[in-house]
């Protein structure tokens, strides 16, 4: 039952085939400690000791995944069960690679917005403002404050809508099917605020190298608000339906626990790492936009298991309102874009009459602005945790090589550890407060 | 079958002829129809009740109000290709849906579903010149055929996710072998408390007993707990949520059942809510007075039907409710509540009630002997307790050797 099928195109045949979880006698002892999830834990002897207790006969490889419904999209975790307990799990992935880093090589850092915003489809803000910061810092230029601000303003309202996906998502694994709609009803109002801004629900490519594509739109205060106001009574009844709840306590505490090391030594980071206590959040460490301008704390755990990355991500939610307020009372005037003709297109009505204008709205439109030679790596806190984007320009209008460090990516390698030891149900409650998006795991 | 107060339907008194065969059939087709019927709207009810308590809207396009998605969905399934996996064995997978479905059926037959109980009819009805009781059958192991009926039951499920060939399905099975085979215990257990105090294993002697008002209903004269134990472990033993680990989608994709499709799937469907109707309907029997209820206004035969229909639907109501509000417990913690809670509580009751019926008969002191019968149901408890605690320390004392 557990060996891997040969020789007749079978799995072992194709690329795939390395990844996949092999049988205990097949595996090294070295690859069965990596396996076995053992990082800055379990010695060699002891695994090796692991190894000789279980027999080949009493376990059974299982798949999860790509087609399961709680892999959050394509995930493919291999699992060893002995009865219901994961003794090794390893996830595969790359179901859902698009080549979008590849991808991004050939177009414009015009057109690159459009391209890295489907990678973390729960939070495009970031990855189009990671891009852009990339960009700008390779072009030296100075957003004007407008820009800042509203980009500020649309991350943290994303920031609210990608964790309110992962209430709905969280609580469905769990078996609180109706926690799944509330996420997607709060969820809702944001994504209209957001197609209301730039026309999108998702995809945006609102945030661009040079400020961002539109101004707000009349009214986007009153409908800002009105969201605010709505969300902080709706997460009182998350409280109620899962937080209080004994079911959902014995569910998630103590579950998948990291330590700060062992988060460290996985690369770990966003709400996993801060479950283990540590303070770490790109906003407050790092601070980029004018995160340095707001007041918020920095939500951490103290156990770092599946409950903690849950309350961490509902009181985020929390900060994030907190911190839109904020935005709203300090939002400046001015520009929404840089006034440089070089990297911004002039304005539609500025084609029509000045002949300077129209060479520039074609040029930047057809081959797009040059980047000066040079490299840089900028990284954000998004959702999921740092987001990072590393550009190489070579002085043409295209990236020579552009990598981001999706954080989903990341954080996926902690798995087998986490799993190591639960039950079946507990890996889906595990694997979920990974959070993972596969768009932006495979890329 | 001999005098009608001592249990036994009035309606073989007479001997056996054409007539009575003819009513049998009819009350089989009526009790069928009436499970069937009963199915179709409360799987419509609870699609449309959850769709209201998660905002949604539910199902709306076949008929008025959606009222006809049931049949409309029934109608796919029939039509739809039946598949079977290579490696299912293929007897058993055929077998399995059929073994599911008919103990729901069964289990119904011995509800009382109407009759007025506690006057001189003693729940029957004149019925084309017969008198009879208003269920299909009254054996005198009513509650018996009960625990026998869940048990087949549990077969249908295991033999499912067995005989399927794959891995997903067969954890479906042995989770849902071990968890109705566990249940069953605090379930038989919690019945045995209403038989003790009825004398007669028969349904309708239950309902009889029953009949003498609110105050009478066995929820009260058995006191609450095994009613509680019951609803719990009858949750369990329906797979519904929050004891629904054996479908489990999020986890084991459909569990027992993903490797059925067509009216095969159709079946499991279709059992799992009957037996969510006929569960509450037993529920409403042994501890809610079955058709007990006083007669309002126009005649008085309909009344006994409306209040059980009534007290049924507030547990239907309940099982979807629950299904919208509690997340999924885990395997273990699962079997942790059934023999380490339910299990002992309900035998401890089942001690205080026994207790409390020998003191009757014999005239003992009451009070004294409820107080040592539960003075030995706290040390029991406590000893329950110490053994749960040591066992957990050994435990981690070896995986700490590990």
């Amino acid at each position: 039952m557990t060996t891997v099928s040969q020789g007749q195109g079978g799995a072992a045949d194709t690329s795939e085939g390395a990844q996949e979880l092999a049988p205990r006698e097949a595996v090294a002892a070295a690859e069965l400690l990596r396996e076995s999830g053992a990082v800055l834990r379990m010695s060699e002897a002891s695994v090796s000791e692991l190894a000789g207790q279980v027999s080949e006969d009493e376990t059974m490889i299982i798949n999860m995944g790509p087609q399961h419904p709680s892999t959050h999209g394509v995930l493919r975790l291999m699992l060893e069960l002995e009865g219901e307990t994961v003794l090794r799990s390893k996830p595969v992935i790359g179901y859902l690679h698009t080549g979008m880093e590849k991808t991004g090589e050939q177009l414009t850092y015009m057109q690159g917005g459009t391209n890295v915003t489907r990678m973390d489809y729960a939070s495009p803000f970031f990855n189009e403002l990671v891009f852009s910061l990339a960009t700008e810092a390779l072009l030296d230029v100075e957003v004007p404050p407008r820009a800042t601000w509203i980009r500020m303003l649309m991350c943290e309202l994303n920031r609210i809508s990608s964790h309110c996906l992962f209430m709905a998502t969280n609580g469905m694994d769990l078996g609180a099917v109706s926690m799944m709609i509330y996420g997607w009803r709060e969820r809702e109002s944001l994504l209209a605020f957001f197609e209301k801004v730039t026309g999108l629900r998702m995809n945006n490519n609102y945030i661009r190298p040079g400020g961002v594509a539109a101004d707000l739109p009349d009214g986007w205060r009153e409908d800002v608000l009105t969201i605010l106001e709505d969300l902080p009574p709706r997460l009182a009844e998350y409280d109620v339906l899962m937080t209080g709840q004994p079911i959902w306590r014995d569910r998630t505490q103590g579950l998948g626990v990291m330590t700060p090391a062992e988060a460290i030594a996985l690369g770990a980071t966003g709400p996993i790492l801060r479950s283990t206590g540590l303070a770490w959040d790109l906003r407050r460490t790092m601070p980029y936009l004018a995160y340095d301008q707001v007041e918020f704390d920095i939500v951490v755990g103290t156990t770092g298991d599946v409950f903690d990355r849950y309350a961490i991500r509902l009181n985020e939610i929390r900060e994030s309102i907190r911190i839109v307020h904020q935005i709203l009372d300090l939002m400046p005037k001015g520009d929404y874009r840089v006034q440089d003709p070089k990297v911004t297109p002039p304005p539609r009505a500025r084609i029509d009459e000045s002949m300077e204008a129209l060479i520039h709205h074609f040029k930047l439109f057809t081959e797009g602005f040059k980047v000066p030679e040079g490299e840089v790596y900028v990284a954000v806190e998004s959702p999921r945790g740092e987001l990072g984007c590393y550009l190489v320009a070579d002085g043409s209008a295209r990236p020579y090589r552009m990598h981001i460090r999706g954080p989903s990516f990341v954080n996926l390698q902690s798995l087998p550890h986490m799993l190591q030891g639960g039950m079946v149900a507990d890996a889906i409650a595990i694997i979920s407060s990974v959070d993972p998006i596969m768009g932006e795991v495979d890329r | 079958m001999g005098d009608p107060l001592q249990g036994g339907d009035p309606i073989f008194i007479g001997g056996i002829d054409f007539g009575v065969v003819a009513l049998v059939v009819l009350k089989v087709l009526i009790g069928f129809t009436f499970v069937m019927v009963g199915v179709i709207f409360m799987i419509w009810f609870e699609r449309k009740l959850i769709a209201d308590m998660q905002n949604r809207i539910g199902p709306n396009r076949a008929g008025k109000w959606g009222l006809l998605q049931t049949l409309a969905d029934g109608i796919k399934l029939i039509f739809k290709e039946d598949l079977m996996p290579n490696k299912a064995d293929r007897l058993v997978f055929r077998l399995a849906p059929y073994l599911t479905v008919a103990p729901a059926f069964l289990t119904f037959t011995i509800v009382p579903i109407g009759g007025l109980f506690g006057t001189g009819e003693n729940g029957t009805i004149e019925v084309f010149g017969y008198r009879t009781f208003v269920q299909v059958a009254d054996p005198p192991i009513g509650v018996l055929f009960l625990l026998a009926m869940s048990s087949v039951a549990v077969y249908g499920v295991m033999l499912a996710g067995w005989s399927s060939g794959s891995k997903y399905p067969l954890l479906g099975s042995v989770r849902a072998s071990a968890q109705m085979v566990s249940y069953e215990a605090a379930l038989g257990l919690s019945v045995v408390a209403v038989v003790l105090l009825t004398g007669s294993l028969s349904t309708h002697d239950i309902v009889s007993a029953q009949s003498g008002g609110f105050a009478d209903w066995n929820i009260w004269r058995t006191g609450v707990v095994p009613f509680l134990v019951f609803c719990i472990a009858a949750t369990a033993e329906l797979n519904r949520p929050p004891f629904d680990l054996v479908e489990a989608e999020q986890e084991l994709v459909g569990g027992f059942h993903t490797e059925y499709s067509s009216m095969r799937f159709g079946m499991f469907y279709l059992a799992e809510f009957m037996n969510t109707i006929t569960m509450s309907a037993i529920i409403v029997t042994l501890f809610l007075g079955g058709p007990d209820g006083p007669s309002l206004f126009g005649p008085d035969i309909i009344w006994p039907t409306i209040w059980f229909m009534g007290k049924l639907f507030i547990f239907l109501f309940t099982f979807v409710w629950l299904r919208a509000t509690l997340p999924r417990f885990r395997y273990d913690q699962l079997m942790d509540l059934g023999w380490k809670r339910l299990i002992p509580l309900s035998l401890a009751w089942l001690l205080v009630i026994g207790a409390i019926r020998i003191a009757d008969d014999e005239g003992w002191n009451v009070a004294l002997v409820i107080g040592i019968s539960l003075a030995s149901c706290v040390v029991g408890a406590l000893a329950l307790v110490g053994a749960s605690r040591a066992g957990r320390i050994r435990r981690r004392a070896e995986e700490a050797l590990r």
